[in-house]
C-alpha cells in the first residue's frame, strides 16, 4: 500500500472472561480504501470495530486510528470516525432532520452550518423529501441511507459500516453499495465494511479480510486470495468460493 | 459542553412530549389543587375565630382533605423522580441508540449528566408551577397576600423539594444503568421507595423498642428510645426531607427534635418563647438536612459514574 495507513493494529486481542473474542489481529487499512471485513456471525468483527472506535478497551496489542490511540484519545478519534452499527439505533420518535440535527450538535456543529450540512446530506442520500417524516415510518433501506447521511453530517474521514445491507431487498442493497462506493471514490472516505453479501463485497472492495473465530485467516486483494487458494485469478472464482474454502479449513 | 446541552435539550423535548409526564403532572397538579382548596376553605371558615401568623404558609402545611401538600410531596415526590429516570439508560441500550450516542465524540458522563439535568429542569418546572398555582389559589380564595419572608420560605421549600426529588431521579438512573431490563429497574426502584417509605418507619420502631428495653414509665428509657428512633429515621431520605421542610415551611417549629429528645436548654426555649423563628434560624436548622440530601445524591451519582464507565457497550 502506497497510501498512508489510516488503521494500524498489531496483535490486537480482546478477551471476555476466558473467551477470546479477537485473537492477535494485525491489520492495516490505507487511506481511501474500501476494506471488506468478512466472517461468520460471532467471529469478532463487531468487537474489532468497537475497539477501533475506543468504545471497548483492548486486552492487549496496539491500535492506531489516524495516528491516534482510540483507548486514550476516544473523543478525537470519534470526531473523525463514523460508525454505522448493525441495528442502526435511531430515535424513532424524531424525524430525519431532528435526528441529523442531534448528531450535528453532538459533533459540535450548530447554527447555519448545521442546517446547510443537513440539507446537503439529505439531498445526497435521496431523502430530501422525507426530512420531516418520523424515523418510525422509515423502511430499512431508508434508515440505512439516513445512517449514511449522519456520516456526511460529521464529515467522517473513516467509516465503519457494520452489515449495512442486512435485511435489505436486492434493489436497496445495490443502492446502498453504490452510495458507499461514492463515499470512497468521490469524497475520499476510508471505509471498513462488514457484510455477508459476498458478491456485492467483491464488486466494491479493494481488499478483504476474513475473520474466523477471532483470527484473521486471510487478508489482501481479491485476486491474491483467489490465487493463494486456487492458483488462479478471481475471474475464475467468486469471493463466495474463496470464503467457503477458508471457512471450511479453519 | 455542547454535547451536554444537546443531550439535555433532546431529553427535555422527549419528556415534554411523553404521555408519562403529562399523566404524572395532571395527577400531581390535581391532588395539590384539591388539598390547597380544602385548606383555603378551612382557613376562610376559621377567620375571626383565630388569627394565626403566617396564614399563607398554612396553605402548604395544613392537612386539608387528608394530607398537606408537604406530606404529599414527601410521599409521592420520589415516585416522580423514579418514573422520570427508571428507563433512561437501559431503554437506550435496548433500542441500540446508546452505542450510536457513544460513537459520537462525547464523554460518557455527558450522557448521564444530560439526562439528569433534563430531569432536574423538569422537576423544577413541575414543583414551581404547582407552588405558583397554590399561591394564586390562596390569593383568589382567601385573599392572603404573602409577605416577603413567606415567599422566601416557599422558595427554600421549593429548592429542598427539588433536591429531594432529584435524589430519587439519581437512584432511578443508577438502576437503569445496573439493570438491563426496564421492567427490572422499575421494580427495583419501586421496592427501594416502598422500603424507605413504609418499612423503615415500622422497622425503626421495632428496633428502638428492642434496643431500649421493655416499655416502662422510666423517662430515661423513653428518652433513649426516642433518641434511637430519631437517629435511625435519618437513614430514610423521606425523613430527612420531612424534617428539613417542616422547619422551613412552619416558622412555629423551632427544632426538628421532639420535646423528649431536646436538650434542657432547647426544651426551655421551646416552652418559653412561643413566637415564630426568624428565617435565618430556620435555615440554620434545615441546613444539615439539606446537605445530607445533596450528599446522598452525590454518592448515588458517584456509583452511577463508576458503573457506567466500566460497562461494556455492545450493540446487542
Amino acid at each position: 500500500m502506497d497510501a498512508a495507513a489510516v488503521i494500524e493494529t498489531e496483535n490486537l486481542t480482546k478477551l471476555y472472561g476466558h473467551q477470546t473474542a479477537v485473537d492477535r489481529l494485525t491489520l492495516t487499512v490505507g487511506e481511501g480504501e474500501i476494506f471488506g471485513f468478512l466472517g461468520p456471525n460471532g467471529a469478532g468483527k463487531t468487537t474489532t470495530l468497537l475497539m477501533l472506535l475506543g468504545l471497548t478497551e483492548p486486552t492487549a496489542g496496539r491500535v492506531r486510528v489516524m495516528g491516534l490511540d482510540p483507548a486514550r484519545d476516544p473523543i478525537r478519534v470519534k470526531s473523525r470516525v463514523g460508525y454505522l452499527q448493525e441495528n442502526m439505533g435511531f430515535y424513532a420518535d424524531l424525524d430525519a432532520r431532528q435526528m441529523l440535527r442531534f448528531v450535528a450538535e453532538l459533533n459540535g456543529i450548530a447554527g447555519r452550518q448545521a442546517e446547510e450540512r443537513i440539507a446537503a446530506a439529505l439531498e445526497a442520500v435521496g431523502l430530501a423529501e422525507e426530512g420531516r417524516k418520523k424515523i418510525a415510518a422509515f423502511s430499512r433501506g431508508m434508515r440505512q441511507r439516513l445512517g449514511i447521511a449522519e456520516l456526511l453530517i460529521k464529515d467522517a474521514r473513516l467509516a465503519f459500516l457494520d452489515e449495512p445491507t442486512l435485511g435489505l431487498d436486492p434493489d436497496a442493497t445495490v443502492r446502498i453499495m453504490e452510495m458507499i462506493m461514492g463515499l470512497a471514490r468521490e469524497r475520499g472516505m476510508t471505509i471498513v465494511l462488514s457484510s455477508h453479501q459476498l458478491n456485492q463485497v467483491q464488486k466494491i472492495c479493494d481488499r478483504v479480510g476474513i475473520m474466523i473465530k477471532g483470527r484473521m485467516v486471510a487478508q489482501g486483494p481479491m485476486d491474491q486470495l483467489a490465487r493463494e487458494k486456487f492458483g488462479v485469478g478471481p475471474e475464475e472464482f467468486s469471493l463466495e468460493e474463496v470464503y467457503m474454502k477458508y471457512f471450511l479449513e479453519a | 459542553m455542547a454535547a451536554l446541552t444537546a443531550i439535555c435539550k433532546k431529553e427535555l423535548a422527549d419528556h415534554f412530549s411523553s404521555y408519562r409526564f403529562v399523566i404524572l403532572f395532571a395527577l400531581i397538579a390535581m391532588v395539590s389543587l384539591i388539598s390547597a382548596y380544602m385548606v383555603g376553605v378551612q382557613i376562610r371558615e376559621a377567620q375571626g375565630q383565630l388569627k394565626p401568623k403566617f396564614v399563607f404558609l398554612m396553605l402548604f402545611t395544613e392537612p386539608g382533605a387528608m394530607f398537606s401538600l408537604v406530606q404529599f410531596v414527601a410521599f409521592f415526590g420520589p415516585l416522580v423522580g423514579l418514573i422520570l429516570g427508571f428507563d433512561s439508560i437501559n431503554r437506550e441500550r435496548n433500542e441500540g441508540t446508546l452505542s450510536k450516542l457513544l460513537a459520537q465524540p462525547i464523554f460518557r458522563d455527558a450522557v448521564i449528566n444530560g439526562k439528569f439535568l433534563a430531569g432536574l429542569v423538569l422537576i423544577s418546572v413541575m414543583m414551581g408551577s404547582i407552588l405558583m398555582v397554590i399561591t394564586g389559589l390562596g390569593l383568589a380564595l382567601v385573599g392572603i397576600v404573602p409577605g416577603a419572608e413567606e415567599i422566601w420560605r416557599v422558595l427554600i421549600y421549593l429548592v429542598v423539594s427539588v433536591v429531594y426529588i432529584a435524589f430519587w431521579l439519581g437512584v432511578a438512573i443508577l438502576f437503569s444503568i445496573v439493570f438491563r431490563s426496564t421492567a427490572t429497574s422499575a421494580l427495583a426502584a419501586l421496592a427501594v421507595w416502598i422500603f424507605f417509605s413504609f418499612f423503615v418507619t415500622i422497622g425503626i420502631g421495632i428496633l428502638a423498642g428492642a434496643l431500649a428495653g421493655s416499655p416502662s414509665s422510666d423517662p430515661l428509657v423513653a428518652q433513649q428510645k426516642a433518641e434511637i428512633l430519631r437517629a435511625a429515621a435519618l437513614v430514610s431520605p423521606m425523613e430527612l426531607y420531612s424534617d428539613a421542610t417542616a422547619a422551613i415551611i412552619d416558622p412555629m417549629r423551632k427544632s426538628t427534635r421532639t420535646r423528649l429528645t431536646a436538650g434542657p436548654l432547647e426544651a426551655i426555649s421551646m416552652t418559653r418563647f412561643s413566637g415564630p423563628l426568624p428565617l435565618g434560624q430556620s435555615i440554620l436548622i434545615v441546613m444539615p438536612y439539606l446537605i445530607s440530601l445533596v450528599a446522598i445524591t452525590a454518592i448515588c451519582f458517584a456509583v452511577s459514574y463508576t458503573v457506567f464507565m466500566r460497562q461494556e457497550i455492545r450493540s446487542l
